[in-house]
C-alpha cells in the first residue's frame, strides 16, 4: 500500500526473506446446498500483483471473491490474507482486516441513500479519526482519482449512469488507500474508451500505491494491458498463468478463449497499450519487476 | 504478524530523535504511532520536516497543524520528506495542500527529499485533486420544519389528486379485465389470495375472538348492574358483526398486506423491473395491481365473515365462563336480538375497505423513487393512509347506514 515500502523487497534481493503472499487459499471448498462451486481449489496472489479471474458465467469467480472477503463461509479449506488466516479473526481483527482491503463489487453496491461523497466518506469514518473537513478532501481527491467530474460528488447513485456508479464504487474502495483491491467486473457496461482509462488509472494506482489486485473481468484487452498472471476458473479449480503460459494448455475452453477472434483482436492492442503504459506511468514509482514475484515462486496449475 | 508492507506499524517511532542541524525554532509535534511534523526556519526560509508514517490513518493531528499553519514572514518554504516512511495518499493529499496553501500566500515552496516513489504520488494527487462544489448547506431546525410543513399542506392536494387518478385508472383496468376475464392472471391471482388470505387467518382469528371476549366481560360487568346479563349477547352480537369483525381484519390486513404490496412494487420499481415490464409490453396495472386488488376483494369478505365467527365464539365462551349463560341460551339470545341486517352491514363494507387498500399499497408502491429509503417511508405512508381512509369510510357508512334507518 505504501509507496516507501516498495524499497523492501529490494532489501532481499535473493527472496530469502520474502514476504507472505497477499493471498493464499488452500484446498479450497464451497458449495450450496448439494451445488459444489469450488472443490479443492489452490490460489495465491503475490503481492503488488495483478491477478486476473477469468471463467465462464457462473464458474463462482464472484463466490470465489466474496469467499476470500469473509461474505461466504467455505465448508472446508484455508484462507490466509496478507499473512492472517481469515478463519480464525477476532472481531477486532477482522475490523483491522477490513481497513487493508477494499472491495468493488459487481454492481456497485453503493448505499443507496447517500450521495457519491458521503457513500466514499462512510469507511473513513468507520476506521479513521479525522476532521469532517479533511474527510472531504479526501474523498474528493478519490472522485478526482476515479475520474468522475466534480459535481457527482453531491449526486445520489441513482441520479448516475452505470459506468458512473462502478467508478463511484472503485473510489468508495480506495477510501481508505487499501493494500488489497477487488474489483469485479470494473470495465463491464463502461464505453472503450472509459474502460481504457479505467485500466491506465488501476495500473497507475497500483504502482503508486503498491496495490496488489486481484480483477475479476471479462475483458480481454483489460487482461492483456494490466494483469501480471491469470487465474482462469474451470471444474471447480483454477489454473494460474501468464496468458502466454495459459495458452499452452491444451484446455479447449482456455484455447477457444484467448485464441478466438476476440482474444487475438486484444492480444495485437493490448501490447501497443502495454508498451504506451510503461512509457505514460514512467515516473510513478518503481517499476513493477521489482515489487513482483521476488521470491514468490510461481504457481501453475 | 508483522506485515512487510506496513513497515511503518513496525518501525513507527524508531528515529524519533533524529539531530536537527540550525534550528533557530524548532517546534515538534506528533501523536503516538502517528505522522510526526516539525517545522524551524532558516532565515527567510521556513522548513517543514515531515517523519514517520504519514497515511490515512495517522495524519489525523497534522491534518489540523497543518491546515493552520502561519508562515511568520518567511519569503519561501521547503517541505522535507526525508524522512517520511509509510506514505499514501491522505499524506500526499496534506502535502499538496500544504504547498497549495503556502503558495497562495506567495510563498516559494519546493520538495526535498523522499523517495522518487514518495513524489510519485504527491504528482498523482496532484493531478487528479479536485474542487467538489460544497454539499448544499444544511438549514436549521426550524426552517426545515417551516418548509416540511408548507410544502406537505401544498402537497396534501397533489397527493389526493393523484390517488385518485390513479383509483381511477385501476378501476377502468378492472372492469376491462372483468368484461374479458382471459386476460386474468389466475396464477398471480390465487397466490396473492393465498399470502393476503389463507396466511392472514391465524392472526385475524385470534384478535377476533380475544375481542369478542373483551366486548362480552365489559358488556357483562355494566349489564349486570341492571341485571340485564342476557343483553351481553346482543351487545357482543351487534359489536361484533357490524364493527369490530371488520374494522380489525381490516386493520390487519392493511398492516400485513398493504404494507407488502408497496414494498414489493416500490423494491421491484428500485430495480427497474417496472421499466423492463413496460418495454416488454406488460401492463404492470394488469400484471402487478389488478391480482393484488381483486385477490384482496375477494378475501377480505372471506375473512370478515370468519372474524365475525370467531368474535363471535369469544363472546360465548367468556359468556359461558363469566355469566353461566350457556351456548344454546347464547343462541337463542343471538338468533332473537341482533338483527341479520347486522351482519350484512359488516360483509358490505368488506369489498370497499379492501378495494382502497390494495389500491393505496400500490399506489405507494408505484411512487417509490431512487433510493431503498424511499421503499421505508412510502410503506409506512401507505399503512397510516390505507388505515386513515378506512376510518374514514367507516364514519360515512355509519352515516348512510342511519340515514337509511338500518
Ligand atoms: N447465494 C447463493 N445461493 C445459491 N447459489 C449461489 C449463490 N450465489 C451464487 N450461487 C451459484 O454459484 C455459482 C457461481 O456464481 P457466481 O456469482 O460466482 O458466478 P460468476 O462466475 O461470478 O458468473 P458471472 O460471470 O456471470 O458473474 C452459480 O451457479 C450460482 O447459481
Ligand atoms: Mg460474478
Amino acid at each position: 500500500m505504501n509507496a516507501a515500502t516498495d524499497t523492501a523487497p529490494e532489501a532481499t534481493p535473493d527472496g530469502l526473506t520474502a514476504p507472505p503472499p497477499a493471498i493464499e487459499v488452500r484446498g479450497l471448498r464451497t458449495q450450496f446446498g448439494p451445488q459444489v462451486i469450488h472443490d479443492d481449489l489452490d490460489f495465491q496472489v503475490e503481492p503488488g500483483e495483478i491477478m486476473g479471474v477469468v471463467g465462464g458465467s457462473g464458474t463462482g469467480k464472484s463466490v470465489l471473491l466474496r469467499t476470500i472477503i469473509g461474505l461466504i463461509k467455505p465448508a472446508a479449506g484455508r484462507i490466509a490474507v496478507l499473512g492472517q488466516d481469515t478463519g480464525r479473526l477476532r472481531p477486532a481483527d477482522v475490523r483491522a482486516m477490513q481497513r487493508r482491503w477494499g472491495v468493488l463489487f459487481q454492481d456497485g453496491a453503493l448505499f443507496s441513500s447517500l450521495t457519491v461523497e458521503q457513500n466514499i466518506e462512510v469507511p473513513l469514518r468507520e476506521h479513521t479519526r479525522l476532521r469532517p473537513q479533511m474527510r472531504r478532501q479526501i474523498a474528493g481527491l478519490k472522485i478526482g482519482l476515479v475520474g468522475l467530474p466534480p459535481d457527482a460528488a453531491n449526486k445520489y447513485p441513482a441520479e448516475l449512469s452505470g459506468g458512473m456508479r462502478k467508478r463511484a464504487g472503485l473510489a468508495r474502495a480506495l477510501a481508505l488507500d487499501p493494500e488489497i483491491l477487488f474489483l469485479d467486473e470494473p470495465t463491464a457496461g463502461l464505453d472503450p474508451i472509459g474502460a481504457n482509462k479505467f485500466d491506465g488509472l488501476v495500473q497507475e494506482l497500483s504502482r503508486a500505491l503498491g496495490l496488489t489486485l486481484v480483477m475479476v473481468t471479462h475483458d480481454l484487452d483489460s487482461l492483456h494491458a494490466i494483469c501480471d498472471r491469470i487465474s482462469v476458473l474451470i471444474d471447480k479449480r483454477v489454473k494460474v498463468g501468464t496468458i502466454d503460459e495459459l495458452m499452452q494448455l491444451p484446455d479447449a475452453w482456455i484455447q477457444d478463449y484467448f485464441r478466438g477472434p476476440r482474444g487475438r483482436a486484444a492480444s495485437a492492442s493490448g501490447e501497443r497499450r502495454l508498451r504506451h503504459g510503461e512509457a505514460h506511468a514512467g515516473g510513478l514509482g518503481v517499476s513493477k519487476a521489482d515489487t513482483l514475484n521476488v521470491g514468490g515462486e510461481r504457481e501453475d496449475a | 504478524m508483522p506485515n512487510p508492507f506496513k513497515p511503518a506499524e513496525v518501525r513507527h517511532g524508531a528515529r524519533d530523535s533524529r539531530p536537527r542541524g540550525a534550528a533557530s525554532r524548532s517546534v515538534a509535534s506528533g501523536t503516538r504511532a502517528g505522522a510526526r511534523l516539525a517545522r524551524r526556519q532558516d532565515a527567510d526560509c521556513l522548513v517543514l520536516e515531515l517523519a514517520g508514517p504519514w497515511t490515512t490513518m495517522t495524519v489525523a493531528a497534522q491534518d489540523v497543524a497543518l491546515d493552520g499553519l502561519v508562515p511568520n514572514g518567511a519569503r519561501s518554504a521547503r517541505i522535507d520528506l526525508a524522512g517520511l516512511e509509510a506514505f499514501d495518499t491522505a499524506g500526499a493529499l496534506l502535502v499538496h495542500r500544504t504547498t497549495k496553501q503556502l503558495a497562495a500566500r506567495g510563498l516559494e515552496v519546493e520538495l526535498s527529499g523522499g523517495l522518487e516513489t514518495h513524489r510519485g504520488l504527491i504528482e498523482t494527487v496532484r493531478s487528479h485533486d479536485l474542487d467538489c462544489p460544497p454539499p448544499p448547506p444544511a438549514r436549521s431546525a426550524l426552517t426545515t420544519l417551516m418548509e416540511r410543513t408548507g410544502r406537505s399542506t401544498y402537497f396534501v392536494l397533489d397527493e389526493a389528486l393523484s390517488l385518485t387518478n390513479f383509483l381511477g385508472h385501476t378501476v377502468v383496468v378492472l372492469v376491462r379485465s372483468l368484461l374479458r376475464p382471459g386476460r386474468i392472471r389466475w396464477t398471480a391471482l390465487i397466490n396473492q389470495m393465498e399470502r393476503t388470505g389463507l396466511n392472514a387467518m391465524p392472526i385475524v382469528g385470534l384478535i377476533s375472538f380475544l375481542i369478542g371476549v373483551v366486548l362480552a366481560y365489559q358488556g357483562a360487568d355494566q349489564l349486570k348492574k341492571f341485571g340485564a346479563e342476557i343483553f351481553t349477547v346482543n351487545l357482543v352480537g351487534v359489536g361484533v358483526l357490524r364493527e369490530m369483525a371488520i374494522m380489525l381484519t381490516a386493520i390487519v390486513v392493511a398492516g400485513r398486506s398493504g404494507s407488502a404490496f408497496t414494498a414489493q412494487i416500490g423494491t421491484m420499481k428500485v430495480n427497474e423491473e417496472i421499466d423492463a415490464m413496460r418495454t416488454i409490453g406488460l401492463d404492470p396495472m394488469e400484471v402487478l395491481v389488478l391480482p393484488r386488488v381483486l385477490a384482496l376483494i375477494l378475501v377480505l369478505p372471506l375473512l370478515t365473515f370468519y372474524a365475525d365467527i370467531m368474535g363471535l365464539l369469544g363472546g360465548a365462551v367468556m359468556a359461558n365462563w363469566a355469566l353461566d349463560i350457556s351456548f344454546f341460551q347464547f343462541a337463542r339470545q343471538f338468533n332473537v336480538g341482533v338483527p341479520v341486517w347486522s351482519f350484512w352491514v359488516g360483509l358490505i363494507k368488506a369489498p370497499v375497505f379492501a378495494f382502497i387498500i390494495a389500491v393505496v399499497g400500490c399506489y405507494e408502491g408505484f411512487k417509490v423513487s431512487i433510493s431503498a429509503e424511499s421503499v421505508g417511508q412510502r410503506t409506512t405512508a401507505a399503512v397510516v393512509e390505507a388505515i386513515f381512509l378506512v376510518i374514514v369510510l367507516d364514519a360515512l357508512f355509519s352515516i348512510i347506514f342511519s340515514i337509511l334507518g338500518i
